[in-house]
């Protein structure tokens, strides 16, 4: 599947585009098999979201899993402080970027 | 410590409110990201993996408590509670918002500091020894010589748009502890037979893509046409350094490929004509800037015996406290290299530890290292044993400088989006398998460095063991480099061969381990030895497949 993501402006967050709008959480991405780019375009032009791009991704049954270890780590947050990352409570998730 | 003067001041907040404007306007839509990228990168900021990164200039790798006290409420205030100290002699938070950037610029300034040109193609922030002005070793104090470059290289406009960055480093004593011949331009600070005072240039050095040592080009430059000759040098650089490709646009590429004479020959043609202009600044200039690196008030009765008798004190002093040009005082390193931990990582709370230590121990003084530690230079040795405890007390105290432990690692994949590979890991990994400290002294001096690319900002190539982490098919792979150096020795380090995965690496460091233990001659560190033997018998054990039971 091909997924979107980017950044938040303000905060610089990672964010996933779900079909209606953008979610810190990549499990809510939606595939975006064609017109990728006329999405990237109208969300750039709202100001909101940055460095957006579309990035290749499987789903699992544990979800959503980005095809890089980069794009992973940043669906994650920094394996070596996962105390910072989105699953705080699992001290295993580092895993999933592997 | 250098002050500002109201052209400092005045300088840094109007840049302050600039970026203000600046983002304020790209929050209202009124910029687009291309035109706003250049203008945050021109303060420090990057878009990293999982947020902005802001990367704070320390001139020359030197603070007050003030500032560090700054820097640990920065973290407090804005980010997550803890920041990252590099090796540039920087220090940088991984977690900030935009919309915070212009309060954290403002909160830099009001206590001397910012995060100008920490970024893009040009001068970037000076780095120094960081023993300056405390070494027994030191022939000359680098840092008046340090504060003039950055006032001078501060908002250059002839250097503001060079081919690529640039980075210089500038030393005083015998002993190199900057790293000064794997810069752009590498200063020292020499004497000649007469006493006086000269600048040697080292030019053309560099890691990254393409590491290389820099070759002498000015051998005997006054110290009061230091900033005319290093007009020539970039001057030089400028014109021919190549454009066209990122790759090749460092000055490094520059002098190699057409020779060091050729490119001396060039620099010396226009530092003569640089001379007729009057470029340099007044010599009352460098004077009046001196005045603000005279020696603390040192207290000249001040005992030189230390009491010993705690062993864990005494271990300490051992690797982690050097010799004073003082007598009774002594230069403590803190080591941001616990076992397990992360390298150059603090929180918030131990910073401004470090910074109450400083201004009660330190005469309000502290540098920050390339390889990531801190540095409390001017401490009296009847005070040392109370600093210990109090670092030891907050998990400050690692009595491993220099040791296998003590590595020096990039933030990676973890955090940097151009890395390939995870850096933090691999040390991790790497201080826990040789946690115990007296394996540690035993292996002896021993300095291990991680990139996690090419790129180089864990100085893999000058480690004596050095790991660069690459993306094969979009799996992290570590390759194994031995025999770099910094400093008077420097040299680069030589690929073993096939890389490793993330617990491989380790596996093969322990068995390069093995062979020096095995091989070594009395007093020889690590490199000493891969230097006399070479790499076969590392290569050797490193790739000898196990043996296969039954």
């Amino acid at each position: 599947m091909k997924i979107i993501t980017g950044s938040d402006l303000r905060t610089g967050d990672v964010i996933w585009w779900t079909g209606e709008g953008w979610s810190r959480h990549v499990n809510d991405a939606v595939d975006v098999p064609e017109g990728a780019e006329a999405i990237i375009a109208r969300e750039n032009a709202k100001q909101i979201v940055t460095d957006t791009q579309v990035i290749e991704a499987t789903r699992t049954d544990d979800g959503v899993r980005p095809a890089h270890i980069k794009d992973r780590i940043r669906a994650l947050g920094p394996t070596v402080r996962l105390d910072l990352s989105l699953k705080p409570a699992d001290p295993a998730a580092g895993t999933w970027v592997i | 410590m250098y002050q500002y003067d109201q052209y400092d001041q005045a300088m840094v907040d109007a840049r302050v409110a600039e970026f203000r404007d600046q983002v304020a306007r790209r929050l209202a839509g009124e910029i687009t990201e291309d035109q706003f990228k250049p203008l945050r990168l021109k303060n420090g900021l990057y878009l990293q993996l999982h947020a902005y990164m802001l990367r704070v200039a320390v001139p020359y790798g030197t603070l007050n408590s003030r500032q560090m006290r700054m820097l640990g409420d920065i973290a407090d205030k804005y980010d997550r509670g803890y920041g990252h100290f590099t090796t540039r002699q920087n220090i940088q938070y991984n977690w900030i918002k935009l919309q915070d950037a212009p309060d954290i610029l403002a909160d830099l300034a009001s206590v001397e500091m910012h995060a100008i040109q920490t970024s893009g193609n040009c001068i970037r922030n000076t780095t120094a020894d960081h023993f300056a002005g405390a070494a027994a070793d030191e022939l000359v104090d680098p840092r008046p010589y340090a504060e003039l470059l950055r006032q001078w290289s501060t908002f250059h406009p002839e250097f503001d748009y060079l081919p690529r960055k640039f980075k210089i480093a500038i030393i005083g004593s015998e002993t190199d502890r900057a790293a000064m011949k794997l810069h752009d331009i590498g200063i020292q600070l020499v004497t000649n037979d007469a006493g006086e005072v000269g600048c040697r240039f080292y030019v053309g050095g560099g890691m990254g893509r393409t590491p290389m040592i820099a070759p002498v080009i000015g051998e005997f430059v006054p110290p009061l046409q230091m900033i005319s000759y290093l007009e020539a040098c970039l001057r030089v650089y400028n014109r021919y350094g190549r454009r066209d490709n990122k790759y090749k646009a460092r000055i490094k590429i520059l002098v190699h490929e057409i020779g060091a004479d050729e490119y001396r020959r060039q620099v010396e043609e226009e530092f003569a004509h640089i001379l007729t202009l009057g470029l340099e600044p007044p010599p009352a200039e460098l004077e009046r800037i001196k005045g603000f690196f005279e020696q603390p008030g040192f207290d000249a009765s001040a005992s030189d015996e230390l009491d010993l008798s705690d062993p864990d004190f005494a271990v300490w002093v051992s690797q982690n406290v050097h010799a004073h040009k003082q007598p009774g005082y002594a230069i403590a390193t803190i080591s941001l290299k616990p076992v397990g931990g992360i390298p150059g990582d603090a929180s918030a709370d131990q910073i401004r530890l470090m910074a109450d230590l400083a201004r009660d121990y330190s005469f309000d003084e502290l540098r920050v290292t390339h390889a990531q530690n801190i540095v409390l230079p001017h401490v009296k040795k009847a005070d040392l044993y109370t600093v210990w405890q109090k670092l030891d007390a907050a998990g400050l105290a690692n009595a491993n400088l220099d040791l296998i432990s003590d590595i020096i690692a990039c933030p990676g994949l973890d955090y940097c989006s151009l890395a390939n590979a995870r850096s933090i890991p691999v040390a991790q990994k790497i201080s826990e398998r040789f946690a115990d400290l007296g394996r540690q002294k035993e292996l002896g001096e021993l300095k291990l460095k991680i990139s996690g690319c090419i790129n180089a900002c864990g100085h893999h190539h000058a480690g004596h063991i050095g790991i660069l982490g690459v993306d094969r098919k979009g799996v992290e792979n570590y390759q194994l480099l031995l025999g770099g150096s910094e400093g008077a020795d420097t040299s680069l380090g030589t690929i073993t061969g096939p890389g490793f995965s993330e617990d491989g690496i380790v596996d093969a460091i322990e068995k390069a381990t093995d062979v020096y233990l095995a091989q070594r001659s009395d007093g020889e560190r690590f490199v000493d030895t891969y230097r006399r033997i070479g790499m076969a018998p590392f290569k050797e054990a490193i790739y000898a497949k196990e043996p296969v039971n039954g």
